[in-house]
């Protein structure tokens, strides 16, 4: 029997108190993520337990048990307070999957600062981008990245503290500080900041159509549907052994690579290490992992390896499978059930929403390429494309929405209301977005589309933006084409999603060149590794096409929708307003 | 052989190694060690193709074949004969 038992029953009278019956939680305790997911362990007697299996690339595993969660995470928390951080400060995290990257985490919370963790193949333009919009007084790095730090460190004014948790002191330049939490003293106790359901915890920026990226700031509140969800869906159990594939620099890799399993104090593993087919699968056999979230993207990659790979390794530990960050096409899923005897089973949820939304669950019946069946106490709807009104029509395409007030809701974006309140529809004029939050009347609108068929499955069918979503990570156009024209050849870009096989999607550049330059396969690799550098690998386009001119409105926008139409084969749909040659 | 192994080992020095300080070799893994990422893959498969002028195809161009450069100068030596 899973976790969930019956979905039905769940869903009738659903009330999200539950979470406080699966946490086993009392009255008056300190609802601090930092502390739940390790002090707390410690005194419900778990201290000894397995927290954390952790391999680097070497091969050479390091277990971490709760208490040493509990001592490391004091240790930065009792650190970053030295240094003279105060709660409310943001502190970045820009650093491999290394232990330290999860003990910090966990200080950061506990000192009450907001966590800021940021994806460790981020270019240095990227990486500015983001410390600037957070005002961060702290980063946390390692020799590895800190260059890139250090190039962008004095446009930077708020920025005050650069830590370096892993590296060599002689490497270490003026105003820099070395800190390796497991050579210093360690801290037994810790004075726990008192935060509660409302204060801020973890920022995670994503990336829209216009603009530059998005803070997304959680609370420590969301703890709730986090680890109801990560019971629930994951189906979680006190003796799993558990491995979430993504990195802390995006959701998953905190809702459900931190935050949701230590709460349940569950075992973790995490592999710090480049993606093959073989490693990842020895990883599992040496681990015994019994629960496995990962990626579509790998679940393809894994599918190219082919079941002759599988058989190679004993993966008979595995339990139960998940997925995320993009649609799981159905053949992904039957394969998954025929190699591992098990199927991936997808989930649906984003930054803003901080916890699973729609699901697969364990024991349902499962409908290959389908997203699943709204969570609990989740009210989902598909909305008419114009009227916003919810359709009813099985089959009907429609823009997937959320009525606001589940735990892990997304607070604000940080320094933006107005962006946030732009995300809901029926709001009435000048509402706040405090008040947003709550609003019964209201609908929180994720920008995917989707249908519903008769049995009330979601059915994935696209974004309804020009967002990019590349192996499950979500990359701004307007960021991408910002930095095209930062390249001394090109004078006007366009950056659009391509299908892709593995990826789903991957960045395509369309550009002119100014006077003086022609196209070259020498200049598209220069601009591919410049945008690599700047922004990340993610954002790099991975085909880039010259033209002469680029689709225009009349007002003179670059009409990306009529290049992405026709990459996908798609119809171009009204050009009525294109700029006339 | 040799000039092909320097030529990608200094690209790859170049291109993806943040810290300078990073000892890399012929050896050293590049995507299994997270160096390169499998994005920036098709980065180096670019630089290959020209710099060499072959054609990659993509069962060939593995994570497996691009994991050190001693394997990648393989890749590239069967196809440039």
């Amino acid at each position: 029997m899973s976790n969930i038992g019956s979905y039905d029953e769940r869903i009738s009278g659903f009330d999200w108190g539950i979470a406080r019956d699966v946490l086993d939680w009392r009255d008056g305790e300190l609802l601090n993520i930092g502390a739940i997911c390790s002090d707390r362990v410690c005194a419900r007697g778990n201290a000894d337990k397995t927290a954390l299996i952790w391999e680097g690339h070497s091969g050479e595993p390091k277990t971490y048990s709760f208490r040493d969660l509990s001592v490391y995470s004091n240790t930065f928390a009792d650190f970053l307070v030295e240094l003279g951080l105060e709660p409310g400060d943001r502190v970045c995290l820009f650093m491999d999957k290394i232990p330290s990257l999860y003990f910090a985490f966990l200080g950061i919370l506990k000192m009450g600062g907001i966590a800021q963790p940021l994806f460790s193949a981020f270019g240095d333009e990227s990486l500015e981008v983001r410390l600037a919009s957070a005002g961060a007084r702290a980063v946390l790095t390692t020799q590895r990245h800190v260059r890139k730090v250090r190039k962008i460190a004095e446009r930077l004014p708020e920025l005050e503290h650069v830590i370096v948790v892993e590296g060599a002191p002689e490497k270490l330049k003026d105003g820099e500080v070395l800190f390796e939490v497991e050579k210093a003293p360690p801290v037994e106790s810790f004075d726990v900041y008192v935060s509660d359901e409302d204060t801020p915890s973890v920022l995670h920026y994503t990336s829209g159509t216009t603009g530059q990226p998005k803070g997304a700031q959680h609370a420590h509140g969301s703890i709730w549907s986090q680890a109801l969800t990560a019971s629930w869906v994951l189906d979680l159990r006190e003796d799993d052994v558990y491995w979430c594939t993504a990195d802390p620099g995006w959701v998953t890799g905190t809702s459900y690579g931190i935050i949701g399993p230590w709460a349940l104090g569950i075992t973790q593993c995490v592999l710090d290490a480049g993606f093959t087919a073989a490693r990842w699968y020895q990883f599992i056999q040496d681990n015994r992992v019994t629960v496995w979230y990962s990626a579509p993207t790998a679940i393809r990659s894994l599918m190219r390896e082919g079941e002759e790979t599988v058989g190679r390794f004993d993966l008979s530990s595995l339990r139960h499978l998940a997925s995320v960050g993009e649609p799981l096409n159905a053949e992904a899923v039957v394969w998954s059930e025929k190699a591992y005897g098990l199927p991936f089973l997808d989930t649906f949820w984003q930054t803003e929403t901080g916890s699973i939304m729609i699901s697969n669950f364990p024991g349902m019946k499962v409908k290959p390429g389908s997203m699943g069946k709204p969570f609990p106490g989740i009210e989902a709807s598909i909305l008419d494309l114009k009227t916003h009104e919810p359709l009813s029509t099985p089959g009907s395409v429609g823009l997937i929405a959320f009525r606001p007030g589940w735990p892990a809701m997304f607070r604000a974006y940080r320094n933006q209301p107005d962006v946030y309140c732009s995300k809901f529809v029926g709001a009435p004029e000048g509402a706040r977005p405090e008040a947003l939050r709550s609003d019964p009347s209201v609908w929180y609108v994720s920008g995917d589309r989707a249908s519903i068929d008769e049995e009330g499955y979601f059915w994935f069918v696209g974004r309804d933006d020009d967002v990019i979503n590349t192996g499950g990570h979500l990359v701004g156009p307007f960021e991408i084409e910002s930095a095209l024209v930062e390249h001394e050849a090109i004078a006007e870009a366009a950056a659009v999603g391509k299908p892709d096989e593995v990826n789903m999607e991957v960045v395509k550049a369309f550009v002119t060149l100014k006077p003086g330059f022609e196209p070259s396969d020498d200049l598209e690799l220069a601009v591919m590794n410049f945008i690599r550098k700047r922004l990340s690998p993610l954002a790099m386009p991975q085909e880039m096409e010259y033209v002469e001119k680029l689709p225009k409105t009349r007002s003179g926008k670059i009409l990306r929708r009529y290049l992405r139409a026709l990459e996908w084969g798609e119809e171009v749909g009204d050009l009525s307003t294109l700029e006339d040659d | 052989m040799d000039e092909i192994k320097e030529s990608v080992l200094e690209y790859v020095k170049d291109e993806y190694v943040e810290d300078e300080d990073e000892d890399v070799t012929y050896e050293t893994k590049l995507i299994s060690s997270g160096l390169v990422d499998s994005f920036s893959m098709v980065s180096l498969k670019a630089f290959l193709e020209k710099r060499y002028s072959i054609s990659l195809p993509d069962s060939e161009a593995t994570p497996e074949a691009f994991d050190t450069v001693n394997s990648i100068a393989e890749l590239v030596k069967k196809h440039t004969g």
